[in-house]
């Protein structure tokens, strides 16, 4: 995303830089601010089509070939047309993935976004300490996933993991949940990973959010009335919604493509219970060496990601315009 | 005008940058070394001690007894396939490949490797499971100098205190297990994750009651299967197994959380780590008393890529040659924990490591993983740990387990 701004910004920045040039005369010169223009834009151009535009082709293009091992060898990857999306979309396995994808994403979205909100407004009054906790909630941003994956299989272990003996510690409670090898328990157990994960994200980008509506409003609202939940609702909420936008449209492409956090947790399983469009698309590609059947999943995935966003966009700009 | 030429520059330098990239990416261990006729690039994963030691010292020997010298790059193990690939899209595959068993015929398939028959190198001697997974459509890629597998370690301590001996059929590993569970102390672990250890944890049970990785769906596949449901669901197997990679097993037993587990040999350095654990090793138990037990086999095999230098490549097939001869493969068993893959050279590695005697005794009848399916076996494997999964926890039945995962 960021990339996309600076491409915007820097063809920003030639057009301004052309424009009052450009205006007076025209002829030789015109074509020289041209050339310009065309030199700054380039840069960005040629990373976007050489980082973004490649692979995407690249990727696209192996969804219809017959992509294995040996065609890093001899360079021969035959065209099969849809054979890879048949075989995929038929698999046993798919349904499941796709649902489990689902789910996952809206779980996941639905806890950072809530807690992080809830976090963000809560660190809006400012009291001793605050700032020390605030960056606290930051730490699981800064741990490797993978390192973060293997100490919550070790908090959620059934036999020995910390959650459970401390569930085993409190009164009336007699069961040892089944965290990760439960196929009911297991995507609930990934998706609280994947909040825990997420929160500091959703937590930053709000509370910056949050620090950018005047205090006046709150002031004003409070004469009227409004305090507490009913100025959330009507001074917060409306104000936020930008940022809301924002959250909620990177939030849902990240945790879509989110692979690190159940491969290390679970794998895919029990029993693919936690398997993802994501998930299938890496097992298909790097385990089943089936580079073209990974390649099908891995589009069927960026096609959702895409729907997704443009739906929201669309909705949001009809919401801005009314 | 300057300040164009600098732009000019810029986009020139950044055009060039994904060729700089290529070459850093090709160049790494190649470049003008590469170009040394007396130079062999040795690509392997044995990046950690033991193996990482003593096969430096066996590439050394080698390398001096062929006359050349040796630049070794080692990669750690799940890397090691991707690298391959990428080498050999952009022709830069080292002289001497190491590979995991199981992968050879995947990588020969793509015709990267040389045929050894070429070079004069012949089988004779070898165990014919390994023999098979290092052959790819009738020809020789690969020689593997030392192999492992899997037996049954059992805590002798909780043994004696329960009275109880080693079990050597199913039904005496379901009551010994059994038996042995009390409290948080399971009878048995072992691995039934949602990988190829869990695959290759299952193998035995499966192979030696006759099951086949052709066609899971059998009556055969579906009683081995229904061994570990029973372990599992009659609480003697902890549940976690299918969650727990082989590694995980091993810290299961080393704490005393389970009385028996299904292992290998490469545990021994971090099974020492606890000196309180004294164990003992027997053959996984057979499904009737005498029946033979058939285990698949680990160990890497070594190739020679196709480099298009004839002349290295001769070289290269006799340091291959070199690594597999008899006193190496010795040498490679006890320093590493391994077993030689000519039986009549197991009791010369066993004298000096007794522990590997269960290992040793499988040697003349493992079966090789891709002997019947080739670069099809991953299909298959992933068929195998799928049905194992769901017949464990996923609330199936073992027969509809496997008939769900065979028709994909």
């Amino acid at each position: 995303m960021a990339d996309v701004h600076a491409a915007e910004r820097a063809a920003g920045r030639a057009k301004g830089a052309g424009a009052p040039v450009s205006a007076p005369r025209r002829g030789g010169r015109n074509l020289r601010t041209r050339l310009v223009e065309v030199a700054f834009l380039a840069p960005a151009v040629a990373y976007l089509l050489l980082f973004f535009g490649y692979p995407v082709v690249k990727n696209i293009v192996m969804g219809f070939q017959a992509y294995t091992t040996s065609t890093f060898y001899t360079g021969e990857a035959p065209w099969v047309g849809l054979d890879n999306y048949t075989a995929v979309l038929s698999s046993a396995v798919f349904d499941r993935a796709l649902l489990n994808t689902v789910l996952f994403t809206a779980g996941s979205i639905v806890g950072q976004f809530v807690l992080g909100l809830a976090i963000a407004v809560f660190f809006r009054r400012r009291f001793p300490l605050s700032g020390f906790l605030r960056s606290l909630i930051l730490l699981p941003w800064l741990i490797p996933m993978i390192a973060a994956t293997a100490v919550w299989r070790w908090i959620l272990d059934t036999d020995n993991g910390v959650l459970n003996r401390l569930l085993t510690l409190l009164p009336f409670v007699e069961v040892r949940p089944d965290w990760l090898t439960s196929t009911t328990l297991a995507l609930v157990a990934v998706i609280g990973v994947n909040i825990w994960l997420g929160i500091p994200f959703n937590m930053t980008i709000l509370y910056g959010g949050l620090q950018e509506i005047p205090d006046e409003l709150y002031e004003a609202g409070a004469l009227d009335g409004a305090t507490g939940w009913r100025a959330f609702r009507h001074i917060t909420w409306p104000m936020l919604r930008p940022v809301v936008t924002v959250v909620l449209v990177l939030g849902v492409v990240y945790t879509l493509k989110v692979l690190d956090v159940i491969l290390g947790l679970t794998n895919g399983g029990p029993a693919n219970s936690t398997q993802t469009i994501a998930t299938l698309s890496y097992a298909v590609s790097f385990r089943q060496f089936d580079f073209g059947q990974g390649a099908a999943l891995g589009n069927i995935l960026v096609l959702l990601s895409l729907a997704f966003a443009v739906v929201y966009l669309r909705m949001n700009r009809r919401a801005v315009d009314e | 005008m300057a300040r164009r030429g600098t732009v000019r520059a810029g986009i020139a330098a950044l055009a060039l940058l994904p060729l700089a990239l290529g070459a850093c990416g090709g160049g790494s261990g190649g470049g003008t070394a590469s170009g040394d006729p007396n130079t062999l690039r040795v690509l392997d994963y044995h990046n950690d001690d033991p193996n990482k030691t003593v096969w430096q010292g066996l590439l050394e020997d080698c390398g001096t007894e062929v006359g050349v010298t040796i630049e070794r790059e080692s990669v750690p193990g799940e890397t090691l396939i991707s690298k391959v690939l990428q080498q050999s899209s952009s022709r830069t595959l080292p002289d001497v490949l190491m590979l995991d068993n199981p992968d050879l015929q995947q990588i020969a398939a793509t015709g990267a490797l040389a045929p050894l028959g070429d070079y004069g190198i012949t089988t004779e001697g070898y165990a014919e499971g390994v023999v098979d997974a290092s052959t790819y459509e009738g020809e020789l890629y690969g020689l593997q100098p030392v192999t492992n597998t899997i037996a049954l370690f059992y805590n002798e301590a909780i043994f004696e205190a329960a009275g109880l001996q080693p079990p050597t059929t199913w039904d005496e590993l379901r009551t010994t297990a059994q038996a042995l569970t009390q409290g948080d102390q399971y009878g048995v672990a072992f691995s039934a994750m949602n990988s190829f250890e869990g695959t290759w944890q299952f193998l035995p049970f499966m192979w030696s009651n006759g099951g086949d990785e052709r066609d899971i769906a059998t009556s055969e596949t579906a009683e081995a299967l229904q061994l570990w449901v029973d372990l599992v669901s009659s609480g003697a197997a902890s549940k976690s197994v299918v969650t727990w990679g082989q590694a995980d097993v091993a810290d299961q037993f080393k704490a005393g959380n389970a009385a028996m587990m299904v292992n290998g040999p490469w545990n021994f350095g971090s099974l020492a780590e606890n000196p309180d654990l004294d164990y003992g090793i027997v053959p996984i138990p057979a499904p009737t008393a005498g029946a033979p037990v058939v285990s698949p086999f680990g160990g890497e095999t070594w190739t020679v890529p196709r480099t298009g230098d004839e002349e290295k490549q001769a070289k290269a097939a006799e340091f291959v040659q070199c690594l597999n001869s008899d006193e190496n493969m010795v040498a490679a068993a006890v320093g590493t924990n391994t077993v030689p893959t000519k039986p009549e050279l197991t009791d010369e590695a066993v004298a000096q490591v007794p522990a590997l005697e269960s290992f040793a005794e499988q040697v003349p009848d493992l079966r090789s993983r891709t002997g019947q399916l080739g670069e099809e076996w991953p299909d298959a494997a992933t068929k195998i740990y799928t049905a194992v999964q769901n017949a464990l926890v996923g609330g199936m039945t073992p027969e509809d387990a496997l008939r769900q995962a065979q028709d994909g």
